[in-house]
């Protein structure tokens, strides 16, 4: 079963130093943006991977790609050991791995025609055929009209700049694509277009992906695992449907209890897990469960000073929480925290 | 791709291509401090260019029935528009001579500010590291100098001739452009499109000429439309001070002011009208610098 992986992560850290100091400069503490990750991703299949905003995923998606150089950890793509590439063959593998990026416009440099922009990957690493035969089929591939070619960037559409984004990304035929946020700048009415473009490539090019959301909604009926992420860390990875039919660590409860049920009598009856206290820096993650500090379900015992790791406690659901079966068979409720006025709920977009 | 295309087919163009330089252009047309500027900038260069046509007088030639004794200065006349200097030459024909004096000065010497400032900029944007804090060390030693005594400074070192003024000038102004256009690449180096460049694999060097590069000047040709104002006030303080380096019988606005200080009593004209001028000339190139930044400035865009 392991070379239906693509791409696996074994303790992938970035830890960002925090300098200070006038003329020299002292490290004087560190922004832990990823702490210590393990994920498998399988070929075909596409990870959803959510998180609020500030947890680290974006980080972790450009670490996996060595956009960002990881502080520590293994990133294995297709057998080959990612972190220990040179310059050179790292720049030769890129064309395997892509990127789509949260902010298209950001993402394109804004004096590059289209055709520029689609040219550039063709040019990077050599392409069979014309390039502008190339660029046209992209162009048509990703709904685009042929004649968008020679316009700039700002002539477009939020829709049409991710497009363009997505035709950069798949002009190689990668392999794996990170596709970090790809709808949340975009009106709503566009996003679902943009989710189905996505479906539809990778159906039609075999691709795999890795799609980032800070909101369950986006990636849940696209993903076929989902890893919730906290603090720079995997708290619960699951099957998608099993973790909308049952999230299993108390945060992934807190996320769903959030999202409004479409069924107003439902919605009547929805019992929401608000969380106490701000979401801690990542510069100074909680000892223990990094959860410990907003938890309805916390103990007096083990929650705060041991680490809960990753562990399955059911075929495909690994859960960091050391009281997960107490919680999913109710034996340890979560306390009601509605009248605290620190209370917030989570999962909303930000 | 029939899901998409429907969003797609809602035709491609707001407007039709020239980007952001484009855009700006519209802007400064509706704003009346940049129009001004242009009106001033056009007049300078209008003269400058065709001084030789337009100037009455030849700058040298006194024309001496017109002083009646020594210390005599005649005032304006119908032959002599702003009258005569001291030596009875006519002042309207030294200040048009004097603008392409000014003009060729200023550009020069910003032309050597703005090539030396780009190339230590990009080096120390492009390489980063030691070579980045050397260059940026020597860049903050020079910005404390004041611009006009470090000029005086590298005038006196260099000794005599226009050249030297004009190195002078320029030399002052490379650390403005160098700081700006390193602090302008090492932002665009953090921005997405770089990354997208990077994450297809395109070469470091690539990345940094191609992408970031071209992206970072448009506060350096702002910055050099404003330093084009100071570098015609430094020629001039330069010329004020006796280091004007050009051929004495060229007329020069700083010198002028120099020479005429003496006669503000009985001939004000003698210093209003060269000062004028080089208020007028840096009031328009500074007019239209504030507002091309201002109309460049993602800030006030959209
Ligand atoms: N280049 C960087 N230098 C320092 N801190 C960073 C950098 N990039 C991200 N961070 C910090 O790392 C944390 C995670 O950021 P990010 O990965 O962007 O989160 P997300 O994508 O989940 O919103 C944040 O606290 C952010 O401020
Ligand atoms: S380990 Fe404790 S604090 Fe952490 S999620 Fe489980 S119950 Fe909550
Ligand atoms: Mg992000």
């Amino acid at each position: 079963m392991t070379d239906d992986v693509l791409m696996s992560v074994r303790g992938l850290k970035v830890h960002f130093p925090i300098r200070k100091g006038v003329l020299v400069d002292r490290v004087v503490g560190h922004v832990r943006a990823v702490d210590g990750v393990d994920l498998d991703i399988r070929r075909g299949q596409t990870y959803g991977l959510v998180g609020e905003s500030g947890c680290g995923k974006s980080t972790l998606g450009r670490a996996m790609l060595r956009l960002v150089e990881p502080t520590d950890g293994t990133i294995t793509f297709d057998g080959t050991d990612v972190r220990a590439l040179k310059t050179e063959p790292m720049r030769l593998l890129r064309k395997r791995l892509q990127m789509v990026f949260q902010d298209p416009l950001a993402s394109l440099d804004p004096r590059q025609s289209v055709e520029s922009v689609l040219t550039e990957p063709l040019r990077t690493h050599g392409f069979p055929g014309k390039p502008a035969d190339r660029v046209r089929e992209l162009l048509d591939v990703v709904g685009l009209p042929a004649n968008a070619a020679g316009r700039y960037p700002h002539e477009f559409s939020g829709g049409q700049r991710q497009r363009i984004g997505i035709a950069r990304a798949i002009a190689l035929n990668p392999d794996l694509i990170i596709a970090d946020e790809p709808v949340s700048a975009l009106d709503v009415s566009i996003q679902a277009q943009i989710v189905n473009l996505l479906e539809d490539l990778q159906e039609q090019l075999g691709l795999t992906y890795v799609v980032v959301a800070h909101d369950l909604a986006v990636v849940r009926h696209v993903s076929d695992t989902i890893g919730v992420m906290y603090l720079g860390s995997i708290v619960e990875e699951s099957p998608s449907d099993d973790l909308y039919a049952e999230p299993l660590h108390p945060y992934t409860i807190a996320l769903m209890s959030a999202i409004p049920i479409p069924d107003p009598v439902v919605e009547e009856r929805r019992e929401r897990i608000l969380l106490t206290g701000d979401l801690p820096s990542p510069a100074n993650i909680p000892p223990g469960c990094r959860f410990h500090t907003r938890c309805p379900f916390r103990q007096t015992t083990r929650c705060a000073d041991e680490v809960p790791s990753l562990r399955e406690i059911r075929p495909g659901r690994k859960v960091a929480c050391h009281w997960s079966e107490e919680i999913v068979s109710g034996r340890i409720q979560a306390a009601a925290s509605s009248h605290d006025p620190t209370a917030t709920e989570v999962g909303a977009p930000v | 791709m029939s899901l998409g295309a429907a969003e797609a087919a809602i035709t491609v163009a707001e407007d039709h291509g020239g980007g952001v330089w484009r855009e700006a252009f519209k802007r400064l047309s509706r704003n009346p401090a940049a129009i001004i500027g242009a009106v001033l900038i056009a007049l300078f260069l209008f003269v400058a260019i065709f001084a030789d046509w337009l100037a009455p007088y030849t700058a040298l030639a006194p024309d001496l029935k017109q002083i009646k004794g020594p210390g005599h200065i005649p005032g304006p006349t119908a032959e002599h528009w702003l009258g005569l200097d001291d030596q009875g030459r006519d002042l309207l024909s030294r200040i048009i001579l004097g603008a392409r004096q000014s003009l060729l000065v200023g550009v020069v010497s910003l032309l050597f500010g703005m090539i030396g400032g780009i190339i230590l900029g990009l080096l120390a944007g492009g390489l980063g590291g030691w070579f980045d804090t050397g260059v940026m060390r020597l860049v903050d030693m020079m910005l404390a100098v004041p611009g006009l005594l470090f000029a005086i400074g590298i005038a006196a070192m260099l000794g005599e001739g226009l050249l030297a003024v004009m190195i002078a000038i320029g030399v002052v102004n490379v650390p403005v452009f160098a700081r700006l256009l390193r602090g302008q690449m090492l932002a665009q180096r953090e921005a997405d499109y770089a990354m997208a460049a990077k994450s297809l694999g395109v070469k470091r060097r690539r990345v940094i000429l191609g992408h970031v590069f071209p992206n970072s000047l448009t506060p350096v040709i702002v910055q050099g439309t404003l330093t084009l104002a100071t570098a015609i006030i430094e020629a001039a303080g330069l010329a004020f001070l006796g280091l004007s380096g050009a051929d004495p019988s060229i007329p020069e606005w700083g010198r002028m002011l120099a020479e005429s200080q003496r006669h503000l009593a009985i001939a004000p004209q003698l210093v209003i009208a060269p000062g004028l001028a080089i208020v007028l000339a840096a009031l328009g190139f500074t007019l239209l610098g504030e507002s091309l930044r201002e109309a460049l400035d993602p800030k006030y865009r959209r």
